[in-house]
This record gives C-alpha cells, structure tokens and sequence, in this order.
C-alpha cells in the first residue's frame, strides 16, 4: 500500500546575514496510514524544523527547502499557499511544542478552536462552537463553558497542550504531527493522553509522526522509530528491533540501553539484572 | 469599575490643573485688554481704571481665579471683553464647528490609514510597502502650513470646493439634504488636510505593530492549522496589534486638535482656532482661557476614551 | 544517577523497599523545618463581563507543607493543582490570600515591605524557561551580577569577580563570561540562571518546572550539579514538578498536590512504596516503567 507521506532528501538550510546553516541533512522516511514513527534526539537536532518544513510554514526569507515530501500524491513542497491551506489542520495538522505562544493572547481558547472547524467545514458558527466543546470534553477538559471562555493566561500549561491537542485532531486529518506533546502534562495526563492517540490511530487510523526525547513516550506509542543527530538519521527500524538491539551508541543511550535495568520484577527482558548499590 | 472611576478621577484633576495654569500663565503676561485703550488719549486713565476695577483686572490672581470658576461653574466661563458677553454661548457654535471637522478628519485619516498600513504590513518588503513608504515620509516632511496652503489653492484653482466658510450664501433656501451636501463641501478641504497631515503617523505604526502580530509565533500556529489568509490579517494579526494602536488613536485626538486650529485659521472654517488667534491678540483673557479648557477636555476625553477601549479589548489589562 | 523504575501493580504489601530518591536518611540536622506553610489559600477570579459570569479558580485550598532544612523537597501533581502558585507565594512574588508562610522564624505575608526586601536574598526563584528568565541584551557576567548590584555589594571588579566564581561553579568556563544569553545552548542557559540565584547566598531555591524544558541528558547533569551545590552550600531546594518520573531520581521528601491541597507528604522511600493517599496511588499506578512498557509490546 501507498505509504501516507514519503520525504525525500528532505534539506532545511537556514539563511542568516552572516551565516549558513544545515539544519536538517538529506532526510528521508515515509510514514504509512495508521502507523505511529516516532522521532527522537536531543534538542537541536532538527526534529522541530522537520515538522515545521513538512507543513510549509518555515519563512521563505530565512530558510531553503529542498527535497520532496510527497502527501497523498502531491509535493507539498511545490504546492501553491491555497491548496496548503486546505491540507494543513485537515489533512496534516501538527501539536506545537510551547502552548504558550501557540495561541493568541488576546482571543478566548474556544475561538481559536472554533476557527480551525469553520476553515475546513462549511458549517454555521453555531455547529462549530459545539464541535470545540465536545472535543474539549473528550480530551478532558472541563467544565467546558469555563474552558471555551478563557484566555491562554488564565489556563495552566498543561490545560494548554491539551487546548492545542484539540486544535490538531479536531478536523480528523490523516496525519498528527505531535512535537513534544507530554512535555507540560503529568503522570496522569500522559497516560491519558497516551490512550487517547492508541484510540485514535486504532479507531480512524490516524498516522502519527512522534517527536518525543521521551523513551517512555515512544515506547507506549511508536511502531517504528528514526534517531537524529545533527541533523541526519543515524538509526531507524521498528521500535522493537531498535529497543532490544540497538545498533548505534547514540541510540543507546537515547532508550536508556546504556545502563543496566534495576527493576527486580522484571523478568521478561533478556538482559541481565543487576542490583545497583547506591 | 475601579479601573473606570480612577480614571475619571484622574482626568477631573487633570483640568483643573490646566485650568489653574493657563489662567496664572496668561496672567502672568504683560498687558491686558485695555492696551489698547491706553493708546488712546481721547480716553483718560480714570476711565481705564474704572473700567479695569469693574472688570475685576486690579484683583490678585487668586481672588480672579477664584470668581472665574463660580463663573464655570455657573456656566458662563467668564466675560468676553471684546464681545461684551459671558463666554459660553460665544464658544457653543464654534465649538460645534471644531469638533464637526476635527471628528470628520479623524475619521477619514483613520479609515484611509488603517487599510493602507495592513496592506502595507501583509506586503512588506516588496515595491508597494516601499513606495507607501515613500509617500508616508514625503507628506510627513511636508509642513502643515504647506499642505494647508496647497489645498486652499486646489480650492480657489479647480473651483470643485468652496475656498471658506461652513456655508455658502443661499444656504437658508436649500432643503435638508442640500444643507448637508452644503456643509461637506466647505468641509472638504481642511478635513482632508487635517486627514493628510496626520495620517503618515498612523500608518507607520499600525504597520509596524501589524507586523509584529504577523510575525508572532501564534500566527504562523494559527496558519499551520490552515486558517485562510483574509482572516488570519483580520481576526488573529488585527487584535493582537490593537493594543498600541488604541493609545495611538488617544494621541491622535491631541495632534488633531493643534493642528485643526491652524486648518480653520488658514482654510476660514469658523470653529475655536481664528477665535483663539483674535482673543490672544486682543488680550481677551476668559475666552483664551475658556478655549484652552475646551481643548484641554477634548484631549482628556479623547485619551479617556482610549483608556476604556483599551480595558475592553485587551484581556490582560482586566486581570487586577 | 540511577533511573528508578516504576512497577505498574505495586503491591502494598511488599516488604522490600526499592532504594528510592536520594537514599537519605534524615539526621538531626535535618529535623528542623527551614519553611512551614499553613492553611495558605489562594484564588483567581475569571469573568466574562458581558454574560456577567464568574468562574473562581481555587489555586490553593489550605495548604500545608514543611521543608526541612538541607533537603530537596519535591512538589507533584497535575499541571493546574496550584503547585506554581505555591512557589510563587513563597518567592515573594505574589500574596496569598490568607495563610501562613513561616522562614526562618517569621510569617512572610505579614511583614512590611521594608522588612521583605532582605528576604528577596534568601529565597530565589528558578524558571522553567531560561530564555525567557534572562535579560537578551546583558553578557552573562552581567546577568550573574546583577542582584549584587542591586544589593549594593562590593565594587564592580568584585562582582565581576565572583560573578566568575560562580560561573564556575555551576560548570560554565569563564571564557563565555561575555557572551550573551542566546549564544548559550538550553542546558548552559538553566545553569546561568542557577549562578545567578546563588549570586546572594540563599538559603531556599525554588524550582519551578526547572528540568522540564531540558532533554534527558542535560536534566541528568543538572541534577547533579544542583546535588553538588546543595553539599557545598548547605542549600535547600523546593522542587515543583509534575514528572514523577524524574522525581523519584533525586528528592528526599516528596508532597503532591491535588486540588489546591497538599494531600501527602512523606519520605520519598516512603512515598514510592507505601502510598497512603488515593490520589498518589493513582498517580503511581499512571506511571510504569520503560522496561516493562517494552515488555509489554512483546506480548
């Protein structure tokens, strides 16, 4: 079957008065329909200009482009503004890292959902206000009344990552690209919001593309994985293949495979136990 | 509500200070509206003393203070000298002209200005944001003196405006609507040269806060979920870049005032301005004074204004 | 440091204790409490003045806590209970609405101004943001610097001076003392912000999300560093976080925060092993390890 998104040679190339700078190196991957591939790496590795060069929205001016990303078909990279706009929220949506800045300061949350719905639908504001307050619901976030009324100031972070959540899957698109989407939440939250994407990638086959320095985070969602280093891909396979032989020392230390599992109940792993004295 | 009323509060002591200065400045100046007399030997300098005691100009400044404001209070705003008359009722047309044209040219700049820097602001960096450029600093570079002068000789050359007055002479005989069409001609040339003189200003800054909102992080998020272009200008970029512009359109109504008192005196449209002129010259005290006020309240109510909007549109302004 | 996997389905019963936190046990020292806060409650007011509705946010609902003197104190609970809030009451920087914050013998909230202003030297704030917590256009020396400007201590040559001694300190070479904010990368960044907090020689540090805007690798070397500096110092640190996780690495006592109230606190040791509160079990239930979750995948 047609993978969703095949990237080609993907180059990010920043331009400054001053100096020149490879952000993103070659890169290429496809991602298939219902499938979670998860993007890992310390920061400035790149990941955050991926997902932003995937979607057209790094300033002509200041970055170069090259390669192709092929969506459904089309290169999104030689794709005109008006057809962009179609896709991105609809077909491609993406969850910022920073709510804080994500959202405008000056427009009630519940707006700024109700906006997104009524660029992609032909609905009345009416039936779109009440598509923001059942997505509110199903993320968790209520009383809904309180939360469509309040302004990013008046919202804790974490309540602001789910915000941005719904921004992203409220259109249903085939691809989520998800940058940092834990980042802000708890334990319970991230648990959450974990079984909300199984759902969502089980239920609508939604595909996924995971940022995530998380391991933990990876390993509850992603089917395949790419490891990135200065902007290249030094290792990438099957999440499963890649957490038990690990090829590459950055990966390693990346899955936490560089030091020895302490967990004494743990007796499904082939690795040896050993008890670490403090 | 405590934000409202301390802001009334402040714009309360706020005229009563400029009421008290620009009575004890004008005091202060050497003369007064009997000079002229003085000059004239028909007249003797007993009848000039008379005349200055009934007047109450022997009194110390306080004691003069003091009854000019049971005067406002009572809402005649002193005695016009050389109109024999309480102030008031001289001021109340004039009045009526200088804010007909002065709230025609806010208007006009504001709604020239503010299509103008979101076009140039959604443009920038190419020929039409550098040539709007160009023409912003050129008019700015301009006097108000010249622009004023261009447009009377527009008027007296072309013949398509009246070149003074608020009304022609058969006013009184045209129906309503004539009246009105009347008006709007007479008003056409120093509202659009007040419009000229201060739009440069406008433009500059909405384009640059217009800018700002455009560049933000949350545009750019906001355009990743595939918002259309017209309203991510209007409905993201516009309020976000309002909050300055609103103070910006409270100093507006300042620049407008002072300039349209020169509008009026060059441009002959009856309102404070050709007034103010006459009454410093011939010393006549309560009227410069009352004019000052006027103004004084004008801008106050101007800012006043701003200061709610403000409270009204940005949201975190309301957290205390 | 050692990552401290968690086991989904804790027993309670279970007699072995896993070697939890920082492993230390709490000596005389250790018995007095540096920070005692009581009944502290707080809350914001949202409105929507057209529709004339109100909805009244309880950021904090009579809180209780106690920092022991020496210790790492870390504050959990989902994002929105009111754990900022807390630390931001007690750095001085914003005012409950009633309660009590006991330092060192005296109730914050009710000494004057005057009074306060030495306070300010004793307890500092840490930022999530380091970006955002640091002047762009002041050089790192001058950023370190500048709370002992404002104290009005020593001549410029000696600010200077120890504005590279705690450059040092906290593992930045003195050769980036000119350098400017955003020539650092995020990681050198929270450690400038460390520096200058410990410009005054405070007695409390309160960390707010402080790791959370880090990668793996350098919320590892910061722990640590922040260990090495509680030994040399003698310092006492609030750690606000909402991860678990990264918790159980490093802190001594642990308190979570639900709602606006603090509904346990207790040794990590403890805390980990034997839950007594509904709530933490919850908590430590939503958390299993990356071991087991792989495991788990096989299956």
């Amino acid at each position: 079957m047609e993978p969703l998104l095949k990237v080609r040679n993907l180059t990010i190339r920043y331009r400054s008065e001053l100096t020149q700078r490879e952000a993103v190196r070659r890169v290429s991957f496809d991602v298939a329909q219902g499938e979670v591939l998860g993007v890992m790496g310390e920061s400035g590795c790149g990941k955050t200009s991926l997902g932003l060069a995937l979607l057209g929205l790094l300033p002509r001016e200041h970055a170069e482009v090259s390669g192709s990303v092929m969506f459904r078909g089309d290169d999104m990279l030689t794709m005109k503004e008006t057809s962009l706009q179609k896709i991105r929220g609809a077909g491609i949506s993406m969850v910022y890292q920073e709510p804080g800045i994500a959202l405008s300061p000056v427009m009630r949350v519940g707006t700024q959902i109700s906006e997104i719905v009524h660029a992609h639908r032909p609905w009345s504001w009416k039936k779109c206000r009440a598509e923001a307050h059942s997505m509110l619901a199903r993320v968790g976030l209520t009383p809904t009344e309180r939360i469509f009324s309040a302004y990013p100031h008046q919202l804790s972070g974490g309540q602001l990552q789910r915000v941005l959540l719904v921004q992203a899957l409220i259109c249903e698109p085939a691809l989520v690209i998800a940058d940092e989407p834990t980042a802000s939440l708890d334990a319970r939250s991230q648990s959450d919001l974990i079984a909300l994407l199984r759902e969502l990638k089980q239920g609508l086959r939604i595909s996924l593309l995971l940022i995530s320095h998380t391991p933990e985070i990876q390993a509850s969602l992603a089917d395949r994985l790419i490891v990135m280093k200065d902007g290249e891909i030094v290792e990438e396979g099957r999440f499963d293949q890649m957490y038990w032989s690990p090829v590459h020392d950055y990966t390693k230390t990346l899955l936490r495979r560089d030091r020895p599992a302490t967990d004494e109940n743990f007796e499904h792993a082939p690795v040896a136990q050993e008890h670490v004295a403090r | 509500m405590r934000y409202v009323t301390q802001r009334f509060l402040h714009a309360a002591l706020l005229l009563i200070a400029v009421s008290f200065f620009s009575f004890a400045l004008l005091q202060l100046a050497p003369g007064d509206f009997f000079d002229a007399m003085r000059l004239n030997p028909q007249i003797s300098r007993q009848t000039i003393g008379t005349l200055r005691s009934e007047y109450g100009l022997d009194k110390p400044l306080p004691i003069r203070y003091e009854r000019w404001l049971r005067s406002v209070l009572k809402g005649q705003m002193g005695f016009s000298l050389a109109s024999n008359s309480p102030v008031a009722p001289l001021l109340r047309e004039r009045a009526r002209n200088t804010l007909l044209l002065s709230g025609a040219a806010t208007a006009l700049a504001w709604l020239l200005a503010l299509p103008i820097g979101i076009w140039a602001a959604v443009k920038r960096g190419g020929w039409a944001d550098r040539a709007c450029g160009l023409a912003t600093s050129t008019i700015l570079a301009v006097p108000d003196l010249l622009l004023f002068l261009a447009l009377l000789l527009l008027a007296v050359r072309t013949g398509w405006f009246p070149t003074g007055g608020m009304a022609s002479a058969g006013v009184d005989d045209l129906d309503r609507w004539g009246k009105v069409k009347d008006v709007a001609f007479h008003l056409a040339p120093p509202a659009l040269g007040l419009a000229l003189a201060t739009m440069p200003v406008l433009i500059r800054h909405i384009r640059s806060s217009m800018i700002d909102a455009l560049e933000s992080p949350f545009l750019r998020a906001a355009r990743g979920h595939g918002v259309p272009r017209a309203r991510l200008v209007l409905r993201y970029a516009l309020p976000a870049a309002s909050n300055p512009l609103i103070s910006l359109f409270g100093f507006s109504v300042a620049t407008m005032l002072s300039a349209s008192a020169l509008a009026e005196v060059i441009l002959s449209w009856p309102g404070l301005g050709p007034l103010l002129v006459e009454s410093i010259l011939s010393r006549d005290v309560f009227v410069v004074v009352a004019i000052v006020m006027l103004s004084s309240v004008f801008l106050v109510a101007g800012n006043l204004i701003a200061d709610l909007l403000l409270f009204a549109s940005d949201p975190r302004i309301r957290t205390e | 440091m050692n990552t401290r996997p968690w086991r989904k389905n804790m027993s309670l019963d279970d007699e072995k204790i896993l070697n939890v936190g920082s492993g230390k046990q709490f000596g005389p020292e250790h018995a007095e409490a540096l920070v005692r806060i009581e009944h502290l409650s707080k809350k914001y007011v949202q409105r929507r003045p057209l529709t004339r509705t109100e909805f009244a946010v309880r950021a904090l609902e009579d809180a209780n806590l106690t920092i022991r003197r020496g210790t790492t104190l870390a504050l959990v609970g989902e994002s929105g209970a009111g754990k900022s809030t807390l630390g931001r009451c007690l750095a001085l920087l914003e005012a409950p609405d009633s309660g009590e914050i006991w330092f060192d013998g005296k109730n914050l909230p009710r000494l004057s101004r005057r009074e306060l202003f030495p306070m300010h030297r004793q307890i500092q704030l840490i930022f999530q943001d380091p970006t955002s917590a640091l002047n762009p256009g002041m050089t790192a020396e001058e950023i370190i610097a500048e709370p002992l400007a404002i104290h009005r201590e020593g001549t410029k040559a000696q600010r200077r001076e120890r504005a590279r001694e705690l450059m040092e300190q906290v593992g930045l070479p003195a050769s980036l003392e000119r350098k400017r904010p955003l020539e650092f990368s995020g990681g050198q960044r929270q450690r400038l912000a460390i520096a200058r907090s410990l410009a005054l020689e405070p007695k409390l540090l309160v960390l707010d999300e402080a790791l959370s805007s880090l990668d793996l690798l350098n919320q590892e070397l910061i722990l640590k560093l922040l260990a090495d500096l509680q030994r040399i110092h003698s310092l006492t640190y609030l750690h606000i976080s909402h991860d678990l996780r990264l918790v159980s690495q490093f802190a001594d006592e642990v308190a979570v925060m639900h709602e606006g109230r603090i509904v346990e606190q207790q040794p990590a040791s403890e805390l980990f092993t034997r839950p007594l509160n509904s709530y933490t079990q919850e908590l430590l239930a939503a958390m299993p390890s990356l071991e087991s979750i792989c495991a788990g995948r096989l299956a």
